[in-house]
């Protein structure tokens, strides 16, 4: 049965779709319950595979393979290890109370819950594919729903001086993500030339013998093509627009899981087939996530629009990841994937009472939302949460992530820790700043009848910050699991 | 000689006379009957092809005529798109053309001329049945029954098109002259014993020639002005067929001249399509960007679907084969998904222009769905053909080291995402003032289902389809010496 496991994390929500797309378009309820069993049933798989997979073994596991197209020696072939276990578990966090969010969408829910649920099965695919075509196939399926789930549900923004408008940022968002992978599909097929091997299997492609000359080239277009995806600086700019211009759900599943993919991309494609590569060309990712720590967290300062502000802090957080993998050492690499998990699930739970506050008084103004906690306790409290393990609260579960990232930084790369704990303490900065202003003080008029999150959205809350809490206070499971998959990468690397 | 190898060319011949001859005894009330007769003849050709040759591999008349699994591939290839565009045309027929009799039995004429030019092995067949071929193109694109556009895409054609089969027979002169023989075997087999170190410059005259002549047929730049107009003046349904039928027959003769002909003196006309082939992929990309009538746009992303695919005949590789072979399948059934949706919209709006898409969302969620599925795969996204056959082609060609044009082609598929985006954003995100669903026979609604599945089905299962395509470029490769 556990072989089976995988490909269900994949089949069920693309069957689902399928499904759905054939329920009449009037029975809103009916699709609704039939997309939360789904998310519920593959948000159990996703535990079912944390907790049972053996971390004494280590390695791939849950494997199995499935004959494809042998002319050019492409398999479906799957298996999940420590990293990726981490990132099944984080999806199916994130997808299932990502469903429960986007409970009330009315306005052609079917085709809301069709594409959604692709996506879902796009990002799962990723996750457990061994097979570089897959892993491709999967990655672009992930990117496939974006533009209409930005374009037909999501909201435009009106500043003063200019208006963002959701056409607009579905569009910019597309186009970089798929110029992203147009890198990755170059750089994968001179992978499969150069290995010589007939063979798309990572597995197979990891003992190829790849030059130092061609690693060092074809590194870069990995690093910059998933680094797209994850927001690296300067390619992020796609991020804060499509973030905010996404319907909640949307914004929690892309910037919880799918900014993930990319960094996942990095070391599971990137590191571990070109680990000289790689070596050579960390230093450059060194700066540039240091400068996306820094400058996504002076731009979230200067924000006015709530959720303006949680999309920079993505393309902060998001830094700490690209730092902690450039250290390619233990510390460093673990607290990244950690940062990884502790971020999606942190910015899920800001987008998601993003999602509640706006919904409630159609304002995402910092400059007018004023002391919402007298009428919204529950929200303002899980902001409270949320925001405090943005800026590293111990207890939380960023503080356990980015402590990791630190001190695997200041064994080789003193001055740019120094540059992360700066970016940190400005992170505190916009944070309590935004507390402050919006949740506590003197309520305005305005908002003397507000209405607090709904059971729902408290439940869903509540599944993220349990699993912020946990992660703080006890994150062994997490950080051995991450050890195991990152170790034989790092023996890799070392080894050379 | 063993004639009966020639059966599903005779049965196809009697069919295209048949339904032709049944237009002028049918009443007029009666002629709606003319698409099945086709269709059903057509699967009987089908049938008796695949019972008599599956798996030969003979020649007729000392080698003009060749019978492999190559010839076969396409002759069923032929036969089933055949089949599809009589299906797609049958509504459209109805209500735009003037006489269905000839519409139905001209179109037959033109598979048997693409039968016999996947199955040509001289050039002198080859060109006759191109001719044959493109006579029947010309009069099905001047069979529009109304409007000057029909008729005016109908002239340019057929001006255009004899000034590119005089090229060809130009071509083919030079090549006889030089090398005695027109045999795509026996040319090798000349070039081959012949010792000197440069090609004779009245060869490569030759050669270039031939190319021009086949480029227009493909569209491939700078052979493609015509290609614009025309699919904008065609009707709809022929637009689909000249897209992929004539495109696939031109193929099929290219990688069967080049490969069993031209093999041994690749390095000297490499080049020459490897700069076309970057050309037209690029421009027709760039130019589909400012097109907002969707039969033009389509005739540009048509030509820079042509430019991928002669990146595999620069490759020359059976595995490049393949590709081209399972990229045409795949840009087949995907095409012809799209240009349904565009016949059923045109013929319950009478719009055919990008904007006239605009709230299809909501007025038909079925084909707006069917477009946007269609248009994904023609920009190469998964779960569709498109992204699985141009993984397959592109790995192709990159395996004979050409990742850097490769690379341009991956380039040129994120700019054709932008244009089929606008399409697909007129119909879900701009709204339009005509909110009245759009209501369409079950008849039509049924083809298209069928293309869509069949998009999926190449996308997401290809295994069995390759294995067919392997072994017809085996048996194009197993003639080289």
């Amino acid at each position: 049965m556990d072989n089976y496991l995988l490909i269900s994390l994949i089949l069920v929500p693309a069957l689902a779709a399928i499904v759905v797309a054939f329920v009449p378009r009037e029975k809103i309820s009916e699709i609704r319950i039939l997309s939360g069993i789904v998310a519920f049933a593959l948000f159990v798989m996703s535990v079912y595979a944390f907790i049972n997979y053996d971390k004494d073994v280590g390695g791939y596991q849950f494997t199995k393979d499935f004959a494809w197209l042998d002319a050019l020696g492409i398999q479906l072939s799957m298996g999940i290890d420590g990293i990726s276990t981490t990132m099944v578990l984080l999806t199916g966090i994130v997808s299932f109370t990502a469903v429960l969010i986007s409970w009330n969408i009315e306005h052609r829910a079917k085709d809301f819950f069709v594409l959604f649920l692709l996506l879902v099965s796009g990002v799962y695919g990723v996750f457990v594919s061994l097979d570089l075509f897959f892993f491709f196939f999967f990655y672009e399926l992930a990117v496939l729903p974006m533009y209409l789930l930005i374009g037909v549900w999501g909201s435009s923004s009106d500043f003063v001086t200019f208006i963002r408008n959701k056409e607009y940022a579905a569009l910019k968002l597309m186009l970089y993500l798929v110029a992203g992978s147009i890198l990755v599909w170059v750089a994968l097929l001179a992978v499969y030339v150069e290995g010589d091997m007939n063979s798309f299997s990572l597995l197979k492609l990891q003992d190829a013998e790849l030059s130092e000359d061609f690693q060092r080239l074809y590194f870069p277009m990995f690093m910059v093509g998933f680094g797209v995806l994850a927001g690296l600086w300067p390619f992020h700019t796609w991020s804060p627009d499509g973030h905010v211009s996404a319907p909640t759900s949307v914004s929690m599943l892309h910037a919880g899981v799918l900014m993930k993919l990319g960094a996942y991309g990095i070391i599971r494609i990137g590191v571990d087939l070109l680990p000289q590569g790689a070596e050579y060309w960390m230093p450059l990712l060194m700066i540039l996530g240091t400068i996306n720590v820094v400058y996504g967290a002076v731009s979230a300062l200067s924000q006015t629009d709530l959720k303006y502000v949680i999309g920079y802090s993505s393309v902060s957080h998001m830094g700490y990841v690209f730092m902690g993998l450039a250290t390619l050492n233990a510390t460093g690499m673990g607290g990244a994937v950690l940062q990884m998990f502790s971020h999606g699930i942190m910015t899920a739970l800001f987008f998601a009472l993003v999602g509640v506050i706006y919904d409630r008084s159609h304002v995402r103004d910092i400059g007018i939302l004023e002391g919402l906690s007298k009428r919204m306790g529950w929200t303002a409290s899980f902001f409270a949460i949320a925001g405090l393990a943005s800026l590293g609260l111990p207890g939380l579960s960023g503080f356990v992530a980015e402590v990791l990232v630190f001190i695997g930084t200041f064994k080789d790369y003193p001055i740019f820790g120094v540059l992360g704990i700066i970016g940190a303490a400005i992170t505190a900065v916009y944070i309590l700043r935004l507390l402050g202003k919006v949740f506590f003080g003197p309520i305005s008029e305005d908002w003397k009848t507000l209405p607090d999150a709904n059971n729902v959205e408290k439940f869903s809350a509540g599944i993220l910050v349990l699993f912020l809490l946990v992660v703080g206070l006890y994150p062994k499971p997490w950080m051995d699991l991450i050890n195991t998959g990152l170790s034989p990468l790092i023996e890799r690397v070392a080894g050379l | 000689m063993n004639f009966w190898l020639f059966i599903p060319e005779f049965t196809i011949t009697a069919l295209a006379f048949g339904v032709i001859g049944a237009d002028l005894f049918l009443a007029k009330e009666n002629k709606k009957y003319l698409p099945w007769i086709s269709s059903i003849g057509l699967i009987i050709v089908l049938g008796i092809a695949l019972n008599y040759l599956l798996g030969k591999q003979e020649n007729l008349y000392g080698g003009l005529f060749l019978i492999d699994d190559f010839s076969m591939f396409f002759k069923v290839f032929f036969l089933i798109l055949g089949l599809l565009v009589v299906l797609i045309s049958s509504e459209y027929v109805k209500n735009h053309i003037k006489h269905p009799g000839e519409y139905y039995g001209i179109l037959i004429f033109s598979i048997l001329a693409m039968m016999l030019m996947a199955a040509s092995g001289e050039l002198l067949t080859a060109y006759i049945s191109l001719e044959l071929l493109s006579f029947c193109l010309y009069v099905l694109v001047a069979s529009g029954r109304y409007g000057e556009k029909s008729t005016e895409a109908g002239v340019k054609y057929i001006l255009l098109g004899a000034l590119a089969s005089a090229f060809m027979l130009y071509g083919i002169s030079q090549i006889y002259g030089l090398v005695g023989t027109t045999k795509f075997a026996d040319i090798n087999l000349v070039l081959i014993a012949d010792n000197s170190s440069s090609l004779d410059l009245g060869l490569i005259m030759g050669i270039v020639f031939l190319v021009a002549g086949l480029g227009f047929k493909i569209a491939a730049v700078p052979f493609h002005m015509w290609a614009p107009d025309v699919y904008e003046g065609a009707p709809i349904p022929i637009t689909a067929y000249l897209a992929v039928g004539s495109k696939a027959a031109a193929f099929a003769l290219l990688l069967r001249l080049f490969s069993n002909g031209f093999i041994s003196i690749m390095e000297d006309w490499q080049m020459v399509i490897i700069v076309i082939s970057a050309l037209t992929m690029t421009l027709g990309n760039l130019v589909a960007l400012a097109q907002s009538n969707i039969k033009r746009l389509l005739a540009y992303s048509s030509i820079g679907h042509v430019g991928y695919l002669l990146m595999g005949v620069v490759a020359m590789t059976p595995l490049a084969f393949d590709g081209i072979m399972l990229h045409l399948v795949g840009y087949g059934v995907t095409n012809l998904a799209c240009f349904m949706c565009i016949i059923m919209l045109y013929n319950t709006t009478g719009r055919d222009d990008v904007a006239g898409y605009a709230g299809l969302a909501d007025r038909s969620p079925f084909l707006a769905m069917s477009m946007s599925v269609a248009l994904f795969s023609l920009a190469g996204l998964p779960f569709f053909a498109g992204f699985t056959t141009k993984f397959y082609l592109f790995t192709a060609v990159a395996n004979e080291g050409l990742i850097w044009l490769v690379g341009l082609a991956i380039l040129n598929s994120l700019i054709s995402l932008y244009y089929y985006l606008m399409v697909i954003k007129a119909m879900y995100i701009d709204g339009s003032d005509d909110t009245s669903p759009l209501v369409f026979s079950r008849y039509s609604l049924g083809v298209l289902s069928i293309l869509v599945v069949s998009i999926f089905v190449v996308g997401v299962y290809p295994g069995p389809l390759v294995e067919l395509i392997q072994e017809a470029s085996q048996s194009l490769f197993s003639y080289i010496p």
